[in-house]
C-alpha cells in the first residue's frame, strides 16, 4: 500500500513551533533534575548499577568453604566453551596434587580470556563441580591483550568461596569409616 | 585392490556351512563356526551373530579376542527357537512359517551358540529391563567421579548409562569404598572403586601376555582387583589393559591426568618403534602428541600393542627438533637458508658429481615413497646405498627384534641387503681414498657407525635431513629437517611385509618438510624425473617401477595394508 505524504502545514513550514516544543521539553528536564531533587543519570565510574541477582558478569573460579580449589580441571567448560575463551592446562601425572584430599585432580593452570568470553553461562551450566560462577563483574578493563587473559591465582582470588556440599570429603569420611570393614586378619 | 600381492597361502579353509537365524525380527545367513579368540573355529554365539547382523548389543566383560567369561550379563537377550512336536518335527504355523517357542528365560549373547532358526530379540521391553536391572546394580557401588576419571569419554558404564541408566540412584544406603590409586605396576594406576569386575584384565594378562598376575580376591560387594601379593604388574603389555578396561578402573600413568580424551583428534597411523608395524591411533591436539592406541588389525596386532612402541612418542614434541633449513657457507660457518637456495644448491653440486662419487646412508625408519626417490638418485649416480640396522631383544607376541619399522621396504626397494649395514664399510672406505665426495644422510647418526667425524670431514658435500639434532647434523653441508612419521604420509613394509599406509596426525614444526616433498624436488632437480606431488600420486608411481610392488595402489592398502611377498 503507497500512503501518499500529506503536505505540511505553515506551522510545519515554519518549524519554529517544533523548536519551541523541543526547548520546552529540554528546560523542563533540566529544572527538574536541578530542583526536583530527582537524577536520572549516574556518576558512572564511581557509582555503580546493582546489578539484578541473575545477572551474567564474568565467570570466577571459587573456593569452597574449607578455602580449596574446588575445579578437578575435568575441562568440560573449555569444551563446551562457544568463543574458545577458556583454556586449562590438567596437572599430568606427576602434577600437584588437588588441594582436596579425595579429588586427585585440580587444574595446573587455567585461564579466561576476557577478549573473548561472551558471558553466556555454559561454563557454569555444565560444571559438575560448581567451581565456575558467573559473578557480578561487568567492566573489565586491562591495558594490554595479555593482561585482559586471567590466570587461576586471579580467577580465584576474585572468586572467593561458594561454599557446598563438598562430595569429596564426605566420600573420604564414608571410606574411613569403612576401613576396617571387611574384617582384616 | 590387488589381491594378486597377498601372500596369505593359508589351505583354503574349508567351506564352512552356513545356517539361517533371524535378529529383530531380520533374517541372515551366519556361519555356522566362527574364530573364537585364538583363532580356532566354535560354534558361532548370539552376539557374534548379532555383530554380522549390525546390531549392538551391550556388553562389558565380552572382548571377541578374550576367552569369553559371562559375568557382567549385560549382553543378556531374549530367544526362541522353532518348536517341535510330539513327532519331534518342527511345529508349523498355519502361515507356513516354523512356530517359535519362545525361551522363557533370557541369556547371554556372549556364551550362547546359535542353532538353526534360532530367533534373537535384542530390543523387547524385557531385553530393556534386563539391561537397566544390570546397570543399576554396576552403579550401586560405582563412584559417580566422572569429572576426575580419565576414562570419561570412552568409558562403557558412562555410555551405557546414557542409554540404559536411569536419572538418580534408588540406592541409600552408602557405597562400599575400596582401596583408590594403587600402585599396580610401573605404568599402571589402578581404582578398585571403579572396578565393574568384568575380568577383562585378568584374562588379557593371563592368556594373551602369558604372566598371570592379576586376580579378584574378597567376596561380594568387597570383590577387589589386585596383583599377586608381592608381585608387580609388569610386563611389555600391561597398558593393553588400560584399553580393554571397560571403565576408569585401570589407568595408564603415562596419560593419567594429561588431557580429556574427547580433545584428542584420533589420526590411523603405524608404530615404528619395531618392524612389526602395529597398527596404532594417534591421539593429538593442537599440534602435540598425547598417546598411542592399538587400532584393530587381525593380519598383524590383533587389538594389542606393546609399551615399548606405545611410550616411545615423547620425542616427537622436543624443543630441539630440527625446524631451520642450514647450510655451511665457505668460511665454514653454518647459516639459516630456504628450502629453494638449499635444494638449488644441492641439485647443482650433484649434478656436477661425477658417476660413482655419491653414497648414500639412508635409514630403516624411512618411507617405502622415500627410499624409492633415494633409490632414483643413486640410480643416477651409479651410488652406495645403505642403511642401518638396530636389533634389540624381542618376546613372542609383538616386539619384533629388528626394531626399525621399515627394513623390510629398503631391501625391497634396493637401498640395502638383507644383511642390513654390510656396504656401510665400503662406503667408508670409498671416503677414505677419496673415491665418493658427497654423501647423502638420512635420519642416521653416521658417526656411530663406520663413518667417524674424520671421515665426514674428507667429503666435500655432507647432505643431511633428520629430524633430531646429532653428531652427523652438526658436521653437515647442507642440513635439511625432515619429519617424524605422526607428521607426514607414507608406507611401511614390516617384517612379513605388509605394506600399510599412516596419516599425518600433527604439523611439523618450524621449516621442516616432509622428506618425499623435498626429494621429489631434487629428484625432479637432479634427474628431470617427475613423479608425483601427491603422496598418492607417489606411491602408486612406484608400486608400478618396483617389482615387489607390482599391482598396488594407495586406495588399494586400506586402513589395514595388504601383503607382499618378501
Amino acid at each position: 500500500m503507497i500512503v501518499n505524504r500529506k503536505p505540511l502545514t505553515l506551522a510545519e513550514r515554519l518549524y519554529l513551533p517544533a523548536i519551541v516544543g523541543g526547548f520546552r521539553v529540554t528546560i523542563r528536564h533540566a529544572l527538574r533534575s536541578l530542583f526536583g531533587g530527582k537524577t536520572v543519570t549516574m556518576e558512572y565510574p564511581e557509582q555503580k548499577w546493582a546489578v539484578p541477582p541473575d545477572y551474567r558478569g564474568a565467570p570466577y573460579l571459587v573456593k569452597d568453604q574449607d578455602g580449596h580449589t574446588k575445579c578437578v580441571s575435568c575441562q568440560l567448560c573449555e569444551f563446551v566453551c562457544p568463543p574458545k575463551a577458556i583454556k586449562i592446562i590438567p596437572p599430568g601425572p606427576a602434577g600437584e596434587l588437588a588441594d582436596r584430599p579425595n579429588a586427585e585432580k585440580m587444574p595446573h593452570e587455567f585461564e579466561i580470556n576476557f577478549l573473548r568470553c561472551i558471558y553466556c553461562g555454559l561454563c557454569q551450566e555444565v560444571c559438575p563441580e560448581e567451581a565456575i560462577f558467573l559473578l557480578k563483574d561487568y567492566s573489565l578493563t586491562g591495558l594490554s591483550r595479555e593482561e585482559m587473559v586471567y590466570g587461576k591465582e586471579k580467577l580465584l582470588a576474585l572468586g572467593g568461596v561458594h561454599g557446598g556440599i563438598q562430595k569429596w570429603k564426605h566420600k573420604l569420611e564414608e571410606a574411613k569409616e569403612q576401613e576396617n570393614f571387611p574384617v582384616k586378619v | 585392490m590387488s589381491n594378486t600381492a597377498t601372500t596369505e597361502t593359508k589351505p583354503a579353509a574349508p567351506a564352512i556351512e552356513k545356517i539361517k537365524v533371524k535378529v529383530d525380527g531380520r533374517e541372515l545367513e551366519v556361519p555356522k563356526l566362527m574364530p573364537d579368540w585364538q583363532g580356532k573355529l566354535v560354534p558361532t554365539t548370539m552376539i557374534q551373530a548379532c555383530e554380522l547382523a549390525k546390531t549392538d548389543v551391550p556388553h562389558y566383560c565380552y572382548h571377541p579376542k578374550l576367552p569369553v567369561a559371562g559375568n557382567c550379563r549385560m549382553c543378556l537377550v531374549e530367544f526362541g527357537t522353532p518348536a517341535l512336536g510330539p513327532d519331534r518335527k518342527p511345529v508349523i504355523n498355519p502361515d507356513g512359517t516354523p512356530k517359535i517357542a519362545k525361551s522363557p528365560r533370557p541369556a547371554i549373547a556372549c556364551a550362547t551358540p546359535i542353532s538353526p532358526g534360532m530367533e534373537i530379540y535384542t530390543q523387547t521391553p524385557g531385553v530393556k529391563q534386563m539391561r537397566e536391572g544390570v546397570l543399576e546394580f554396576l552403579l550401586i557401588n560405582h563412584p559417580l567421579d566422572c569429572p576426575i576419571c580419565d576414562q570419561a569419554g570412552e568409558c562403557k558404564l558412562q555410555e551405557y548409562s546414557v542409554d540404559y541408566g536411569q536419572s538418580a540412584s534408588r540406592f541409600v544406603e552408602p557405597k562400599v569404598h575400596k582401596p583408590k590409586a594403587v600402585d599396580l605396576g610401573p605404568r599402571i594406576v589402578l581404582d578398585d572403586e571403579r572396578c565393574i569386575l568384568c575380568t577383562r584384565c585378568i584374562r588379557f594378562t593371563k592368556d594373551i601376555a602369558g604372566d598371570d598376575a592379576l586376580g579378584i580376591v574378597n567376596r561380594g560387594s568387597y570383590n577387589t582387583l589386585t596383583a599377586y601379593p608381592g608381585k608387580v604388574f609388569d610386563n611389555n603389555y600391561t597398558l593393553n589393559t588400560v584399553d580393554i578396561c571397560p571403565v576408569g578402573a585401570l589407568t595408564s600413568k603415562d596419560f593419567r591426568f594429561q588431557m580429556r580424551v574427547w580433545f584428542l583428534k584420533e589420526t590411523k597411523s603405524i608404530c615404528t618403534s619395531c618392524a612389526t608395524g602395529c597398527n596404532i591411533i594417534v591421539g593429538s591436539r593442537e599440534e602435540k602428541v598425547y598417546r598411542y592406541t592399538p587400532r584393530e588389525n587381525d593380519a598383524v596386532n590383533a587389538c594389542w600393542m606393546c609399551d615399548h612402541g606405545r611410550l616411545n612418542y615423547k620425542w616427537i614434541g622436543r624443543a630441539d627438533r630440527l625446524a631451520e633449513v642450514r647450510r655451511q657457507t665457505s668460511e665454514g660457518r653454518s647459516e639459516k637458508t630456504t628450502w629453494t637456495v638449499a635444494l638449488n644448491e644441492i641439485a647443482e653440486k650433484l649434478k656436477k658429481a661425477p658417476h660413482g662419487s655419491v653414497a648414500i646412508v639412508a635409514s630403516a625408519r624411512q618411507t617405502n615413497e622415500e627410499f624409492w626417490l633415494l633409490k632414483k638418485l643413486a640410480d643416477k649416480f651409479g651410488a652406495l646405498t645403505d642403511s642401518i640396522g638396530y636389533f634389540g631383544e624381542g618376546d613372542k607376541l609383538l616386539l619384533n627384534v629388528d626394531r626399525t619399522p621399515n627394513r623390510t621396504g629398503a631391501r625391497l626397494i634396493g637401498i640395502c641387503q638383507a644383511n642390513v649395514g654390510i656396504k656401510m664399510m665400503v662406503i667408508a672406505d670409498s671416503i677414505k681414498v677419496g673415491k665418493v665426495k658427497t654423501l647423502i644422510v638420512f635420519g642416521e647418526d653416521v658417526t656411530k657407525s663406520s663413518l667417524d667425524a674424520e671421515l665426514l670431514g674428507k667429503l666435500d658435500t655432507l647432505i643431511v635431513s633428520d629430524i633430531l639434532p646429532n653428531e652427523t647434523t652438526k658436521r653437515a653441508h647442507y642440513l635439511l629437517p625432515g619429519c617424524a612419521h605422526v607428521e607426514k604420509r607414507g608406507t611401511f613394509t614390516n617384517i612379513k611385509g605388509r605394506v600399510q599406509k599412516f596419516m599425518k596426525a600433527v604439523e611439523a614444526p618450524g621449516d621442516a618438510r616432509p622428506e618425499w616433498e623435498f626429494l621429489h624436488d631434487l629428484v625432479y632437480n637432479v634427474t628431470g624425473q617427475d613423479g608425483f606431488l601427491t603422496i598418492e600420486g607417489l606411491f602408486n608411481e612406484m608400486a608400478k617401477d618396483v617389482p615387489a610392488f607390482n599391482g598396488l595402489t594407495w586406495a588399494g592398502l586400506g586402513d589395514t595394508g595388504v601383503t607382499v611377498p618378501t
